[in-house]
């Protein structure tokens, strides 16, 4: 199991996967805003969508979790 | 009826106030289309266009509009220091407290400012002259007008404006760099979390740097006050108020004088002359210079670390904060999509600002008048 967390303060402005999905590594998880920057999460590893724990207009804080990957 | 027709500005009209009304235009075509540094160019486009017209007496000395403009706001340095507290209180220094280091890689981005300031001397400018082209290269719009109105005020129009452009420009320009002095192992090192900052140490910061930096380069103190009392306003947490206005609307007035005021230099007499072309030259040397010492050290650093540093946050020492630092992002994430510089890059990023108005210091304190 992975846990993908947000490698900074920031807004999700765009959510690409719902749980079920299958992604592949460098796969785009989720699209997060910071300093007016967009910056594609990707997938760190292939595996299948577990948890989601974001949404879209969520502000997040540097190291939360925001998709489980199985 | 003659009279009448001979007072209007159509019978002054010159073919240079044609070329700088073109000049006016496409910066205002610059900042709407393209959006580039469009919260400046708008006034500077306008004040370029409005100087040109003649007969109006805006820039005459003691009377004319943008002339009290210039005179109260940046022969006065007023306006500069306030663009600082502004700045100061949009500034988190948390990453470059995280990472200390990275003070070393804003201070060696520096580099860039004392080759041009050579550059510019061979080139046949004054010392003064060649310290405002030269500063050029900090990618700092204040500090580079500070200097220029201190040094060599006639050259303020083109100073200030090969500093923004190049500025904007900063996209363009360094990537080419960071890719000719990096391999791809270098850019795909993955820099670990940085550490959490705590409310105490931001708040000590602006305190300590404003006593130490002002002890070392008293010339600085007008910027450097100013950036660090407006960060004390962000980071204490109990003046939001002024923090809030220092940051959105205290800039934005500023901004719309500075703008005016900077293109309202740029008239016909002051802006076409052949060695406008040489200070845009050498603002253009002093930013690759600046850009590459900052990823140089940054290897060389590597050399003695334990922890790796990625080059490509050395670049971002050329302060123009934040867009050096993306940069840095965008690069790092093209190496490596999971690769994450942004928070990096932020720590030279700020610390180049300092640097820049160290050098600055340094500058007026050699050269000024």
């Amino acid at each position: 199991m992975s846990e993908v967390t947000a490698p900074m303060a920031g807004k999700i402005i765009d959510v690409k996967v719902e749980v079920g999905d299958t992604v592949n590594e460098d796969d785009e998880l989720v699209i997060l805003e910071a300093m007016k920057m967009e910056m594609p999460i990707v997938a760190p590893t292939s595996g299948t969508v577990k948890e989601m724990r974001c949404k879209k207009g969520d502000s997040v804080g540097a190291d939360e979790i925001l998709v489980v990957i199985e | 009826m003659l009279d009448m027709v001979l007072t209007t500005g159509f019978m002054h009209l010159t073919v240079g106030n044609l070329v700088m009304w073109l000049i006016a235009f496409v910066f205002i075509y610059l900042a709407i289309s393209k959006n580039y540094e469009p919260l400046l160019l708008v006034p500077i486009g306008f004040g370029i266009l409005i100087v040109n017209l003649p007969v109006t007496s805006l820039m005459k000395e003691g009377e004319g509009l943008l002339w009290i403009f210039y005179h109260y706001g940046l022969e006065w340095e007023v306006i500069p220091p306030l663009i600082f507290l502004g700045l100061g209180a949009m500034t988190d220094f948390g990453p470059m407290i995280a990472n200390p280091k990275t003070l070393i890689l804003g201070a060696g981005a520096q580099f860039g400012v004392y080759v041009a300031f050579f550059g510019a001397l061979i080139l046949g400018f004054t010392i003064p002259e060649a310290c405002s082209i030269g500063i050029i290269g900090g990618a700092d719009g204040p500090t580079t007008i500070f200097t220029t109105v201190h040094l060599a005020p006639h050259l303020l129009g083109t100073t200030a404006v090969a500093a923004y452009s190049y500025m904007s420009l900063i996209p363009i320009i360094q990537p080419p760099i960071m890719r000719l002095l990096t391999t791809e192992k270098e850019r795909k090192i993955v820099m670990k979390q940085l550490r959490p900052v705590s409310k105490r140490e931001k708040i000590l910061f602006p305190l300590v740097t404003v006593v130490v930096v002002c002890l070392i380069v008293p010339a600085s103190a007008p910027l450097m006050a100013m950036f660090m009392l407006g960060n004390l306003f962000k980071e204490c947490g109990v003046v939001k108020r002024l923090s809030d206005v220092a940051a959105n609307e205290l800039m934005n007035i500023v901004t719309i004088l500075l703008g005016i005021s900077i293109g309202g230099t740029m008239s016909v007499e002051h802006f076409l002359k052949p060695n406008v072309i040489f200070v845009f030259i050498m603002g253009l040397v002093a930013f690759a210079f600046s850009t590459a010492a900052g990823i140089l050290l940054a290897k060389i650093m590597n050399i003695f670390a334990r922890e790796k540093v990625n080059p490509l946050i050395g670049s971002a020492g050329v302060s123009a904060v934040p867009m050096a630092a993306r940069v840095s992002q965008l690069m790092g994430s093209k190496a490596d999509p999971k690769n994450f510089l942004l928070m990096h890059a932020m720590g030279p990023n700020v610390a180049g600002v300092i640097g820049t108005v160290v050098a600055a210091g340094v500058f007026i304190a050699l050269a000024g008048r």
